[in-house]
């Protein structure tokens, strides 16, 4: 017996030997390998593309990324370098991307196209690519549609080839937005005779082609997919958009573990790791091993919303007391680790400027919370909160301080995780009555948040479901003004939808969240856009 | 043989359909509202009318089944919503990512778990007998997750020792030529060795995660059989005509314990296949159990059924392989008895 | 005249049963320190269950926003989590519903399936049949992903997940109750009640499931540990009990995005206090599979 064990020492350790031995040896590159590391960005997220074709059924965010990168607008956005250092898209500078020229005249806007620009496998780009390609965003329906409507660009009659290399469109009615609305990723530049013939009867746009290959302009093109697993893009050298990109190829790999992802930064075994929870982003700020940015996200808010056709949040008293007994400084604290700008705490309801988000006039103060209670005549309530499990480490830890802080004035919530698939049907059916939600604008103007988030439209992101004239009076009125220019109406209706979204309180704001995005000390380059994915023609690695 | 095979065959197709129905009928219980998640952001009553069209979903769910069972019997799984690829080609491109793994825990386990087995058979109630069963019972005891992270944290976060955990291969690596899909294989065939150290580096951390959590059963079945032969005649004959403990272990008592362990083997495999699910998604591991739990979580049915489908068919062909290898290695086992 | 003369024989063997099991019982845990342990911790993790709501030092549910995230410490002895909750208290206040969750899976299953397995064991015919088919193709699923679905699908709620754990356990009982009921329909104290009168379900509850009892004991046992493993996994995707109710699994699973950070004690307490109760049941079912082994008791 003594003779057996012995031998199963020796085993265990031989065994064992061999397991390190094996482990150890990825540290081991072979020097084409180093090379390829250096002109390769590797980046990971928690989700990957579902879709590589914004105009698809149901691209995904990551989705939207692949979109950016690989087609090309008209006109794009200038950066500015903010105050903190960081870069950022500029709101208000366009510059021409595809076109070389941009015309703005008074009921239409000429482009003058790039000469030399080419699609990927070679084919010049003419106006007739562009037309196909806006007709194709506000034809296919679904997301893309809607969103070119934003800049009232609806009917493929305003779209207009006058030459080769001219192309025009027809404005249907004066809109600030509609330039705007031409630099967001949706009205990209789509190879139209390739995707003429991979088109079928049942699939006019090549939907099915696209989402799976990319037929644009754009600095990158993706050589391989593997939906969940990995993206790979390789530059396109022939890109006339913008100067080269540095990066050659970027390998994007989706790591559901938000520990690993961390760990992976940590090592310095990836070299940016996008959309940071707050908390990963201050600990890892505080550390300094990594290059930690961060940008408030434009036009974007968390907030509570409240379901205003049914009791009890049908009564204003009941919104505002809940509005008053919500916990805003320990959602901050703790939820968001103190890493997000505060919506609460202002000097008044009645607004005294423009700028979008700003604080509401509501603070904690559950005295004032409960006479509001009393003065609503509201007894116990029972009501449920939701929110979106794929934000659970967000909104799951605020949900839980709302619901302790609610206790206190009577209202009893019990907490209901959505699955992400299920977010948006139930925001579709408008049924629950308090969740936890975050917003967020691609263009960065009140009047556009307001448009989505409490006109009568009653779109899907008016959870509440809000409806009310004067409202959209104010609406209407601010969206009118601005397209003529008239600056004094516009500032008396923004300030004045803003007070009354804050006095009527659908949705209790309660802060504006940050982007953040890890990488390692030698990535350079990045900068924040209003869709919030990752541009990398900009990112220098080195 | 060949008719007891088929009459056993036979007696498999009434799970295979009822597989078929509770997967349909659970996939179209599920909450979300596929229609509305696929019409994307900004989307009206109309596009999510218009969606639910073109996704077939505005039709009875008998016309829906009907299709979905005509499509199977043309082997067709469906396409994905998400990502709009067909099931079958991602499952069978997924499949090896999820058998190499399994397989790989398997082998790990049984390495360990047999020796321990026996080892508690032959001292049975000493220490090292209820060392053992405390050892294999701890690593049954914690949730796979919780183990594949706690991995993760000390062999890669704090001793740098195992690679980065973010798939079957370093992301800078190109996958060897597909011929069995196998990566330890694949990159041996193709003389590719560091691509093969890459990927037995990246398999070792989640293979022990499942080998962990298996080594129970294993190291159960082996005691328990071993137990039974050691006190069998022929065993105590051997003894009694002196030959020594050693060659009665290994050569007589081992052989025919392992048996029934091999029975059990089918019962692990599919266990370990289920526990996948979880490693898959702690290792970011790109096999078909990670594949399943998102398509679940975004109301993909065509995905869930695949999976449920592949899954119950390789259970089914398996523990049928299993039961012609038991009638094939010890005849006294009669298929249908 | 055999077969009655067998009958008595085996009727005596299993007339006082409750008295050589007990006798069995000391045997094998004076034998096996193990099972000792096991059946120690037991009582523990009930006692726990029992009053720990009652004793605990902190409101398991109260926030305190400014003592986020600290290590253990004299005031906090397990440490506090993401919202200064005591993550002490909530461990112990958890034990009771994992415990509630253990067992209602456990006893849902046992009822299910272990008179579907009795009735198909001891009728045979469409029964049988039925019954197997049924546990065939419940095993033919991925367990998991089949507990998942059913969670998914009828929304994540403790009873839900009870429910869920006891389906996918359905056919590991239904095929022990048929076996034993199998083996026991034509044995002879059968026959005898049979004989002096009894209808066939009057005989299924006062003969054989007394009979089959023990055996059933240890995969309740086993699969108590099991069905918390399977609500923790739950949690892990997401699909587990709703906040804030403190539940181990949950813990766990959202104490582990904070091991790489370094807030250890988040994820580890939950899981050590997971990992003894499953252990414990684990080793408690294999202790009283010795109990009930026949080769154990020659």
């Amino acid at each position: 017996m003594h003779d057996n064990s012995m031998k199963r020492r020796d085993f265990l350790k031989t065994a064992s030997a061999a397991a390190v031995g094996a482990v150890a040896a990825p540290a081991v590159w072979s020097p084409a390998r180093a090379q390829d590391r250096k002109e390769t960005l590797l980046i990971v997220t928690e989700n990957g593309p579902n879709n590589l074709d914004i105009h698809g059924v149901g691209t995904n965010r990551p989705g939207y990324e692949a979109s950016w990168n690989c087609y090309d607008r008209l006109v794009t956005h200038e950066k500015k370098t903010l105050a903190d250092g960081s870069v950022s898209y500029d709101r208000d500078k366009f510059k021409p991307e595809l076109a070389e020229d941009m015309n703005v005249g008074d009921m239409s806007v000429t482009f003058k196209l790039k000469k030399n620009a080419k699609f990927q496998d070679g084919t010049p780009v003419t106006a007739k690519d562009v037309k196909w390609s806006y007709e194709r965003a506000v034809k296919v329906g679904g997301f893309p549609t809607v969103q070119m409507k934003a800049g009232s660009l609806e009917k493929p009659e305003q779209f207009v080839v006058v030459d080769d290399h001219t192309f025009r469109v027809d404005l249907l009615k004066k809109n600030r937005l509609t330039v705007p609305d031409m630099a967001v990723i949706v009205p990209g530049v789509y190879h139209s005779e390739l995707l003429k013939k991979q088109a079928t009867e049942k699939d006019p746009w090549a939907l099915e082609y696209t989402k799976s290959n990319t037929a644009g302009t754009g600095a990158y093109k993706v050589t391989s997919w593997k939906p969940g697993v990995e993206t790979v893009y390789q530059r396109n050298d022939a890109w006339v958009g913008g100067p080269l990109p540095q990066i050659k190829r970027v390998i994007w790999r989706t790591i559901p573990s938000a520990g690993n992802r961390r760990a992976l930064m940590e090592r310095g075994d990836a070299d940016i790791s996008f959309d940071l929870p707050a908390k990963d982003f201050t600990e890892m700020k505080k550390d300094g091993k990594l290059k930690l940015i961060s940008n408030p996200i434009g036009n974007g808010m968390y907030s509570l919303e409240l379901n205003v056709t049914k009791p009890p949040f049908d009564n204003v008293k009941v919104r505002q007391a809940v509005a008053y007994a919500i916990p805003y400084q320990k959602i901050i604290d703790a939820a968001m680790f103190g890493h997000a700008r505060p919506l609460f705490g202002g000097p008044s309801n009645d607004v005294a400027g423009t700028e979008w988000p700003q604080p509401t006039g509501y603070k904690t103060d559950i005295a004032k919370a409960k006479e509001l209670m009393a003065a609503a005549g509201a007894g116990e309530i029972e009501t449920t909160i939701s929110f979106d499990l794929g934000d659970g480490v967000n909104s799951e830890p605020m949900a839980v301080l709302i619901q302790e802080s609610l206790a206190q004035i009577g209202i009893k919530a019990a907490i209901n995780k959505v699955p992400g698939a299920n977010w948006r049907s139930e925001m579709a059916k408008k049924s629950m009555p308090m969740m936890v939600n975050f917003f967020s604008g691609w263009l960065d103007y009140p009047e556009y948040f307001f448009f989505w988030c409490y006109a009568g439209q009653n779109a899907i992101f008016n959870t509440p479901s809000y409806v009310n004239k004067d409202m959209d009076a104010l609406i209407d009125g601010a969206y009118a003004a601005a397209a003529t220019g008239n600056t004094a109406k516009y500032e008396k209706d923004v300030k004045g939808f803003i007070s009354k979204a804050y006095h009527d309180v659908p949705r209790v704001p309660l802060f504006q969240p940050y982007l953040n995005v890890a990488t390692q000390k030698n990535i350079s380059g990045y900068s924040y856009w209003f869709h919030r994915q990752v541009d990398y023609r900009s990112i220098v690695k080195g | 043989m060949l008719a007891t095979f088929g009459k056993r065959l036979v007696t498999v197709i009434p799970t295979l359909i009822g597989v078929v129905i509770v997967t349909f009928l659970l996939t179209r219980v599920l909450p979300g509202d596929p229609a509305v998640y696929f019409a994307g952001p900004a989307a009206t009553p109309d596009s999510i009318a218009e969606v639910r069209k073109t996704l077939g979903l505005d039709r009875p769910l008998a016309e829906q089944f009907a299709r979905y069972v005509a499509d199977l019997a043309r082997g067709n799984f469906g396409n994905s919503l998400s990502t709009g690829r067909p099931v079958a080609a991602e499952i069978s491109s997924r499949l090896p990512a999820s058998a190499e793994l399994t397989l790989a825990g398997l082998v790990l386990s049984l390495a360990i778990a047999i020796p321990l087995g026996i080892l508690a058979a032959v001292k049975q109630g000493s220490w090292i007998d209820h060392l053992c069963r405390i050892v294999a019972t701890a690593g049954v005891s914690l949730p796979v997750f919780f183990t594949g992270l706690l991995l993760v944290y000390v062999f890669y976060f704090i001793l740098g020792w195992s690679p980065a955990p973010i798939g079957r291969l370093d992301a800078f690596a190109t996958a060897p030529p597909a011929y069995t899909g196998f990566y330890l294989i694949d990159t041996l065939a193709a003389g590719d060795l560091e691509t093969f150290r890459g990927a037995l580096g990246q398999l070792v951390l989640p293979a022990a995660t499942l080998s962990i959590f298996s080594l129970a059963p294993i190291a159960r079945m082996t005691r328990a059989s071993m137990l039974a032969v050691l006190a069998s005649e022929f065993v105590r004959t051997a003894r009694a005509s002196g030959l020594n403990s050693r060659t009665i272990i290994i050569t007589y008592a081992f052989r025919n314990a392992m048996l029934p362990v091999v029975t059990t083997l089918g019962m692990v495999f599919s266990f370990l296949l289920g526990a996948n699910v979880l490693v898959e998604k702690v290792f970011a591991w790109p096999g078909i159990g990670s594949y399943a739990v998102e398509a679940l979580l975004q109301s993909d049915f065509a995905p869930v059924q695949g999976f449920v489908l592949t899954m119950a068919v390789l259970y089914v062909a398996l523990n049928l392989l299993i039961d012609v290898l038991y009638g094939i290695i010890d005849p006294r086992v009669r298929l249908d008895g | 005249m055999t077969d009655a003369l067998a009958g008595s024989t085996s009727s005596a063997e299993t007339a006082k049963p409750n008295s050589t099991l007990l006798a069995h019982a000391r045997y094998v845990i004076s034998d096996n320190p193990v099972t000792g342990l096991a059946f120690g911790l037991f009582v523990l993790i009930a006692l726990t269950a029992l009053i720990g709501p009652y004793v605990v030092p902190h409101d398991p549910l109260a926030s305190d926003t400014t003592a986020s995230l600290k290590p253990p410490s004299l005031k906090h002895w397990f440490g506090t989590d993401q919202l200064g909750r005591d993550i002490f208290s909530r461990v112990i206040v958890a034990t009771r519903l994992d415990f509630i969750i253990a067992l209602a899976s456990v006893a849902l299953v046992f009822v299910m399936g272990g008179f579907a397995g009795i009735a198909a064991g001891f009728w045979g015919g469409w029964t049988d049949r039925l019954v197997s088919r049924l546990a065939d193709t419940i095993m033919a699923f991925p367990l998991f992903v089949l507990a998942m679905g059913i969670v998914a699908a009828l929304g994540n709620t403790v009873t839900n997940i009870v429910i869920a754990t006891a389906i996918i356990n359905f056919p590991l009982y239904a095929r022990v109750a048929r076996a034993e009921a199998n083996v026991r329909r034509d044995a002879g104290f059968v026959q005898a009640a049979r004989l002096s009168g009894n209808g066939d379900l009057r005989i299924l509850l006062t003969q054989i499931l007394p009979n089959i009892m023990p055996i059933m004991m240890v995969q309740i046992s086993l699969t108590m540990g099991y069905a918390i493993l399977n609500a923790a996994g739950l949690s892990f995707i997401g699909l587990g009990v709703k906040p804030p109710t403190p539940e181990w699994g949950i813990m766990v699973a959202e104490g582990a995005a904070n091991i790489i950070s370094g807030e250890w004690w988040v994820a580890l307490f939950p899981g050590a206090a997971l990992m003894i109760a499953v252990f414990c049941f684990n080793l408690l079912g294999d202790g009283l599979r010795d109990l009930v082994d026949p080769q154990r008791r020659t």
